[in-house]
């Protein structure tokens, strides 16, 4: 077949705009009849277009009938903003196509509509798309589909969203065997995993690189005051900050959480003596409230908007001419692709600066800026589908219609996440589906699906409505709105998370939003709050991602550490570091430092894993358990990207010993396994798995009904069916995320038992910062503990000099 | 044994670590506030739904005790059952387990506010128990002497000089103990607070439940 041309009215809409169709485009449009096609170009690349320019080619000429290209985006307002730029050029041109959007926002009636008589071009979300193929007339609302495009699929790529949305594109495939597919990404390490994602396995996939455009042009932030020890709040940094604003027409200052970009937003406006108008944006805000941001950006109405990642993806802000990255970049791809929301246009440099929030950061910040100078991208492979998502998409699959197994497991293993997915295991999430499992073979609500026939059914064809209710891979920790408080409502602010709301008493003063509000106390799970304006406001904890530095980035700040001196740094930061070398020593790659003190009637010890947040949390856990095991009593342990610092009673002399890699694996299966994060992995795991229903129809679970029982579940499977599941779907888990012991498995395998002890008298320059960090883990009901209470209770029984109920 | 000795009323009895009490001369364990089968009463009340198993962790920890102890008296000294319902709807399972559990022993069921009427399980239902010199009942009274008693979920603060630890734990004076809650999942009410404060005469100890038990004035 031959490419299509473009049609000579679209043509002409191009040239009398004076605008190029770029080489990427022309690319894409010639390969429009490939099966599958992955694009992958800069930010303000016009990877949209790219995208759609083939669809528009195809019914320009108004002869198709029904849906011809869905878009899938991991944004609802991603999906609204591509409806409101096609829309334009299609009115402009003529074309005969309508668009519509259909996402979490969009009204019911107009959903139904959608389903009766599907327009063109839909767009929507992974969710939005799962919930739909599970409709019984999904063959029906899908007749005639052409094109599948998935936008920002290196953001999809990453998570349980993307595998879900793979599945549901094999359920397409299966109902329009001509599907095509096409996947747009930013500049990623490794395009191939992400192709073979988006291809039906084991089919081919072309990869379409465009032009990376210019250099960017990035700097770290240098100020007369130096940054402070620890924290991330960057307050010190405001004054340039304001400066580089003033500068600039309008700048996006990125936070690596919702909480410092609250702080730092607060600070800025204390400072901002000429008003500049400055917004703020995250997730935890109320919709309406980000929208407002998002139309006053547009318009060109503000100058800084302080935000976190929920900008780093889509919507085009076609002025933003710096970018400012407030707290070390945790991960270098990252970092590149914000850097890229500046100066939103192909063959532009975009403009960034770096402000490290305290005196570590600073050395991070300038390894990540050499790591965008060689463009060193980093980047872990995934790994395959998890079951959970399998387990959810049969269900959603039975809701949609009966099926036979042997065609199921045909199409799901045509996901690439889900290639190597073996016959057993396809059965096992079959039959969890089916009964639950072993542990819950005698509980009604478990049993779903019953084979009938040949073709398995849902048990009650009722199920189909609570099974839809329940879809989705997103886990939105337990949260409470915010409002002001008023007769009927006042307006909703935002979002906090449920255990800060129980903390609060009324009274209370905290931030959201930029604003001080007073808690006034909690009506029907609504948090209501009056305006206030206390000066020193407690700090709302919000669900935001913490991300661990990349393992690349982190053995790049190691080898940096080995230089002789350390002329890019502040003289601030390299004395720093020299006293260190000097006190104790440096970490080195391929070795460990684990250091031991003294302090405030404690023993300390810090290990300098570099293993990234998650990995160093996790060992901290470890440790102190393995301690606990010889009678070291310790009492706590806090982590940061680099090192852990752990505090107990009792001097560690051994230390080597403890860092078996194989008693550490047995910590992690059997004393670990009653730890909160593995429970909160298991949490996620059990609901996308459909095991905990969060929504019933009439109710919505609150996060403690959610959490009581999904521990209680965990804990029964841990002792009657380990090997249930989820069970295993949690340990896998565990290797990654918010447990990660993969790194902590990969650096003790780098390191080979190469352990450096150092022993001093007091605390040393690199520890200092970790006295100061905030998330300190008291370690439970341990030796010290029974230590402590013994100490306690003896004095408190002599000071009492009574009784004679004891013999 | 992991206990603490003491005596109340000339018997001589020993706090467990677990939070049951044992009278070594008698052979008699006592534990208070199993709340068997809270899980499945809160199903029933349309709270969250989880499988019963917490009534096998209980029972766990009682098999445990008795293995201990070689009890031949148990009493349970009321709000066995999170309420009758729970005691008629127990699963098969742990049905048999408590039989088993009192195969070969006398067993008291002490009523209490949760379980007030007589449950369909092996055993004598008393609304209370006198053992001269010792009286078993649910919820302390006044003015009596020589009364074990449960209801309260006692437990206690302790500030050490690093950190704080709460636990369940024995209120014991010259006129009475109130035992800690035994059940998994039970919670607790601070002995600090006026009802117990009351109830204890002011030289009041606590015995602090663990794997060592310790002796302390009451927190108050």
């Amino acid at each position: 077949m031959t490419p299509p041309k473009l049609p000579a009215k679209i043509e002409g809409w191009f040239s009398a705009r004076g605008w190029d169709i770029h080489p990427h485009q022309r690319d894409m449009l010639a390969r429009a009849h490939d099966p599958c096609t992955l694009l992958i170009a800069p930010t303000g690349g016009g990877k949209t277009m790219a995208g759609f320019l083939p669809t528009l080619a195809e019914l320009a000429d108004g002869n198709h009938e029904g849906l011809h290209t869905l878009y899938v985006s991991p944004l609802k307002a991603l999906a609204a903003d591509i409806k409101r730029n096609l829309r334009t050029p299609v009115d402009d041109i003529g074309l005969p196509i309508r668009i519509e959007d259909r996402t979490g926002d969009t009204s019911n009636t107009v959903k139904k509509r959608q389903r009766a008589d599907p327009p063109h071009i839909l767009l929507t979300t992974p969710e939005s798309l799962a919930l739909l193929t599970s409709y019984e007339d999904a063959p029906r609302i899908f007749a005639g589909l052409k094109r599948v495009i998935v936008d920002e699929i290196h953001a999809l790529a990453e998570s349980k969203r993307g595998d879900q949305l793979f599945l549901a594109l094999a359920r397409l495939q299966t109902l329009c065997p001509e599907l095509r597919r096409v996947g747009l990404s930013a500049t990623v390490d490794r395009p191939d995993d992400i192709a073979s994602l988006l291809a039906r396995h084991p089919d081919p996939c072309a990869i379409v690189t465009a032009d990376p455009g210019p250099a960017p042009d990035i700097a770290m932030l240098q100020t007369e005051d130096a940054p402070p020890w620890s924290g991330g709040g960057a307050a010190y940094a405001i004054p340039a900050v304001l400066e580089q604003v003033k500068r600039h027409k309008t700048t996006l200052i990125f936070h690596n959480t919702r909480a410092q970009a609250e702080i730092f937003f607060h600070n800025l406006w204390l400072a901002n003596d000429e008003s500049l108008p400055i917004g703020i944006h995250h997730g935890s805000l109320d919709r309406t409230q980000r929208e407002r941001v998002e139309a006053a950006m547009v318009r060109g109405d503000l100058r800084a908007i302080v935000c976190t990642g929920s900008l780093d993806l889509g919507i085009d802000w076609g002025d933003v001419d710096l970018v400012i990255q407030v707290g070390a970049p945790k991960n270098v791809k990252r970092l590149v692709q914000r850097i890229g929301r500046a100066n939103h246009r192909y063959n532009a440099p975009s403009k960034a600066i770096l402000v490290p929030a305290n005196r570590w950061e600073v050395v991070e910040c300038v390894t990540a800026l050499q790591a965008v100078r060689e463009n060193d991208l980093d980047g872990d492979p995934r790994g395959r589908g998890p079951q959970d998502v399998l387990c959810q998409h049969i269900l959603l699959a039975a809701a949609s219609a009966p099926f036979k197994a042997d065609d199921l497991f045909t199409e799901m293993t045509s996901a690439g996440a889900f290639a190597d997915l073996s016959r057993t295991e396809f059965d096992a999430c079959l039959e969890f589906c089916a009964t639950g499992g072993y542990a819950f073979r005698a509980y009604d609500r478990w049993q779903r699906l019953q084979e009938r026939d040949g073709l398995w059914h849902l048990r009650d064809p009722r199920a189909a409505a609570r099974i839809r209710m329940n879809a989705g891979t997103i886990q939105d920790s337990d949260t409470l709105k915010v409002r002001l408080k008023r007769n009927r409502g006042g307006k909703a602010l935002g979002e906090v998370e449920e255990a800060f709301a129980a903390s609060l008493s009324p009274g209370d003063t905290f931030l959201i939003g930029g604003r001080i509000v007073r808690y006034e106390g909690l009506r029907e799970m609504t948090v209501e709050v009056s305006r206030n304006a206390a000066r020193k406001p407690r700090i709302a904890v919000f669900s935001g991602t913490k991300f661990s530095t990349s393992t690349q980035l982190s053995q790049r700040t190691l080898r940096y550490l080995q230089q002789d001196d350390w002329p890019e740094l502040p003289a601030h930061t390299a004395d720093w570091l020299r006293l260190q070398r000097d006190m104790s020593r440096l970490p080195e790659p391929g070795r460990l430092l684990v250091e031991t003190f003294p302090q405030d009637g404690r023993e300390n010890m810090v290990v300098y894993g570099f293993a990234g947040r998650n990995a160093q949390q996790t060992l901290g856990l470890l440790l102190t358990k393995r301690m606990e095991d010889r009678d070291l009593a310790p009492m706590g342990f806090v982590s940061t990207d680099y090192a852990t610092l752990i505090w107990g009673l009792d001097q560690v002399s051994d230390v080597e010993s403890l860092f078996d890699l194989n008693a550490l694996r047995d910590g992690l299966d059997g004393w670990l396994a009653g730890n909160a994060l593995m429970k909160r992995t298991f949490r996620g795991a059990a609901t996308i798995a459909g095991l905990i229903e969060r929504n019933t129809p009439g109710t919505r679970k609150s996060g403690r009904q959610a959490t009581f029982s999904s521990d209680i579940l965990y804990d029964t499977l841990s002792k009657y069916d380990p090997d249930h599941l989820l069970m295993q779907v949690t340990r896998e888990e565990a290797l990654r995320g918010l447990v990660d012991f993969a790194r902590i498995e990969d650096m003790l395998t780098r390191i080979e038992g190469r352990i450096d002890h150092s022993r001093t008298t007091h605390v040393t320059p690199l520890s200092a910062p970790l006295f100061l960090e905030v998330g300190k883990v008291p370690v439970q009901s341990g030796s010290a503990e029974e230590r402590l209470l013994a100490e306690e209770t003896e004095a408190l029984m002599k000071d009492s000099g009574l009784f004679n109920i004891g013999k | 044994m992991n206990g603490l000795d003491f005596s109340l009323a000339g018997a001589g009895l020993t706090a467990l670590g677990s939070g049951a009490l044992w009278w070594a001369d008698q052979r008699l364990l006592v534990v208070s506030d199993l709340h068997l089968g809270k899980t499945e009463r809160i199903l029933r009340r349309g709270g969250p739904s989880l499988p019963p198993y917490e009534t096998r962790d209980t029972l766990i920890r009682l098999e445990n005790d008795l293995a201990t102890t070689g009890a031949a008296t148990v009493i349970c000294l009321g709000d066995s059952f999170d309420d009758v319902e729970a005691a008629r709807t127990l699963p098969e399972a742990d049905r048999l387990w408590i039989n088993r559990l009192q195969a070969g022993r006398r067993w008291v069921w002490i009523e209490g506010n949760h379980d007030p009427g007589p449950v369909d399980l092996g055993g004598t239902h008393l609304a209370e128990l006198p053992l001269p010199p010792l009286v078993f009942r649910h919820i302390a009274e006044t003015g009596k002497s020589g009364e074990i008693s449960g209801h309260y979920h006692p437990k206690v603060r302790v500030q050490t000089r690093l950190r704080s630890i709460t636990r369940p734990a024995f209120l014991i004076d010259s006129d009475r103990v109130i035992m800690p809650a035994y059940g998994t999942y039970t919670g607790g009410l601070r002995s600090s607070e006026d009802v117990l404060d009351t109830l204890m005469r002011p030289e009041a100890a606590a015995i602090i439940t663990g794997q060592t038990p310790r002796l302390v004035p009451m927190p108050r």
